[in-house]
């Protein structure tokens, strides 16, 4: 293709992609790719783009380039189009359990625990029951029941996992924190299906075969399907 | 949208040639195509929007072919990259174009020291106050670079700005709440790159390798105009290439299998040299590379010091970017000695601080 980019067409690819990550910024979407903390920054960079071109086309406007003088751009300027195109007409689904049982579970010891409710039942996210149980040995978590949210991955013939993927920047850097789960499953499993599983605290562990990380268990005694989570990506993972 | 009525001298544009336009300046604009062809290929507007709908009408299919989970998560990491860094690469560029345009040369004139020698380092411990990832400083170089600074000094702001500001070392420590001298080590030894790389070019570097400032000056335009026409310039120019390192990095992300890793990890020697190449094939902007560092456990600290040192000095999405704007010759220089000496500084830095 020999063709190159005028100020006119630039301009439209300047005003479209500022629209889209707007859209991104303003919906739900940017959360699949990126961490909240990054929307008002992304709304701020759409807003710049989109005043660029309308300064593109006003300058233009008022002053038409004399021949000779040039506005055209290399045509790798044309790849901009290519994340357009990604993010409007596919929007790619957050990562999930492809990633997941591809890449070895992030779990790290925590600085420490902070003190949980002493009695009744207790809601907490994967990378927390995970952290307590391997590293507190599960000082908290015995004989009450737990509540956990996460998505579904298959490794083979283990066991199968509830996974939550965290996000350090974006999810080109996302880890997951998995948890082997036994006990009363449904008999039918998809991956990548978001469960709401309710259980027990058990001692018993096993290793990741990617990376040979800690993987704990949960005793499930309850499993019910449940739409996936605003921010698909472990929020409390924060370094 | 774009409709090809007015573009100026439009490819197709009812013009009476084809004979070459005489009056023509000699300095020929680079983005020109020869004239003979203007007659036979599309305006660029009128392709665009060709583009988009074809793209709009075949999404059935295309949404299709995406379905495999490789491509889905391929496409999830692309996105995630370009998402990521377009607001640093937006920021830079607004900070290049106030550079270019509001900044008078004899600022720094005045600010940097008059021997190139020990400009680097002034310019090197500079980089510690532009708090962005690597996306931002690569359009701020190339403008201190149009603005008369020596290349040296610029080269080693643009080495040093991704790895030593506040925002970055903050993120080491976290990241590494057990090693705090992480943070030491890596301080030092990116500053002691930039300053050797800056150093290194002054002595042995040609400028005849640096593509010359490829835009048309400013000279003549209103601020406003100037100050637009060069977001306009960067943001297409440097975003492109930003494209090609994202799928580049996504590429890899889906390709490298975790497994080898885990082999790598055992031997010393190999094991810093496989963190560094990898921090070039993963481009992970610097500031989460600390994360994914510490994530990386069975490695030692000097191979996880080499993979932070490489990575915001040389990555895949940065080759592209700065051949981008320095010129091919020059990044197929300067990349591979980055990447030896960012290697052979890390190793020695690990020994005396970790």
């Amino acid at each position: 293709m020999r063709t190159r980019l005028n100020g006119q067409a630039q301009a439209a690819l300047l005003f479209l992609l500022g629209a889209t990550v707007l859209h991104a910024g303003l919906t739900d979407l940017h959360l699949r790719y990126v961490k909240a903390g990054l929307r008002p920054l992304l709304l701020l960079s759409g807003v710049v783009l989109i005043a660029t071109a309308a300064a593109t086309v006003w300058y233009e406007w008022r002053r038409p380039p004399h021949p000779g003088e040039s506005h055209r751009e290399p045509r790798v300027a044309w790849l901009l189009a290519v994340p357009l195109f990604a993010l409007i007409l596919v929007a790619p689904p957050a990562l999930g359990s492809y990633s997941a049982t591809h890449t070895g579970t992030a779990l790290q010891k925590p600085l420490g625990f902070p003190e949980l409710p002493a009695r009744g039942p207790l809601r907490l996210g994967v990378g927390e029951y995970a952290a307590r149980a391997v590293y507190d040995n599960g000082r908290h978590l015995r004989d009450r029941p737990i509540r956990i949210t996460g998505f579904l991955a298959m490794s083979g013939s283990d066991d199968p996992y509830l996974v939550r993927m965290g996000l350090n920047c974006c999810a080109a850097d996302a880890q997951p924190v998995k948890i082997a789960l036994t006990g009363e499953l449904p008999p039918v499993l998809r991956p990548d299906t978001w469960l709401e599983v309710t259980g027990t605290y058990t001692p018993r562990r096993t290793r990741d075969p990617v990376n040979d990380g800690p993987v704990p268990y949960f005793e499930v005694t309850r499993a019910e399907p449940v739409p996936a989570p605003r921010d698909p990506y472990d929020a409390a993972w924060d370094g | 949208m774009a409709t090809t009525t007015s573009p100026p001298r439009g490819p197709g544009g009812p013009e009476p040639e084809p004979p070459a336009p005489a009056p023509e300046p000699p300095a020929p604009a680079p983005g020109r195509d020869t004239p003979p062809e203007k007659s036979h290929h599309l305006s660029s507007p009128l392709l665009l929007t060709l583009v988009l709908l074809t793209a709009v009408m075949f999404q059935g299919p295309v949404r299709g072919a995406l379905a495999a989970p490789v491509m889905q998560s391929w496409m999830t990491v692309f996105v995630a990259v370009v998402v990521q860094a377009l607001p640093f690469l937006v920021l830079g560029v607004l900070l290049s174009a106030a550079i270019a345009v509001f900044v008078p040369p004899s600022f720094f004139a005045r600010a940097l020291p008059k021997r190139p020698a020990l400009a680097v380092p002034v310019a090197g411990a500079a980089g510690a106050v532009l708090p962005g990832c690597e996306c931002a400083s690569v359009p701020v170089a190339g403008a201190l670079v149009r603005r008369g600074v020596a290349p040296a000094a610029a080269l080693a702001f643009l080495l040093s700005a991704p790895a030593i500001n506040p925002i970055v070392l903050t993120a080491t420590a976290v990241a590494f709440p057990g090693n705090p001298e992480m943070v030491l080590a890596r301080f030092v030894a990116s500053l002691l790159v930039a300053c050797a790389m800056g150093w290194l070019w002054q002595r042995l570097g040609r400028t005849d390798w640096l593509r010359p400032p490829s835009r048309s000056s400013y000279e003549g335009q209103s601020r406003g105009a100037a100050f637009w026409g060069s977001v306009r310039h960067d943001v297409m120019h440097a975003g492109g290439f930003l494209v090609v390192g994202a799928m580049a990095a996504a590429t890899l992300k889906a390709v490298v299998p975790a497994e080898w890793l885990r082999a790598a990890a055992d031997h010393p020697v190999l094991s810093v040299l496989v963190l560094a190449v990898l921090a070039v094939l993963l481009s992970i902007c610097s500031e989460a590379d600390a994360f994914v560092a510490a994530s990386l456990t069975q490695f030692s600290l000097t191979a996880r010091l080499a993979f932070l040192v490489v990575g915001p000095m040389i990555d895949l999405k940065l080759f592209a970017m700065q051949a981008g704007t320095f010129g091919r010759s020059f990044a197929l220089r300067f990349a591979p000695t980055t990447f030896v000496l960012a290697v052979a500084v890390s190793v020695l830095t690990g020994a005396v601080l970790l």
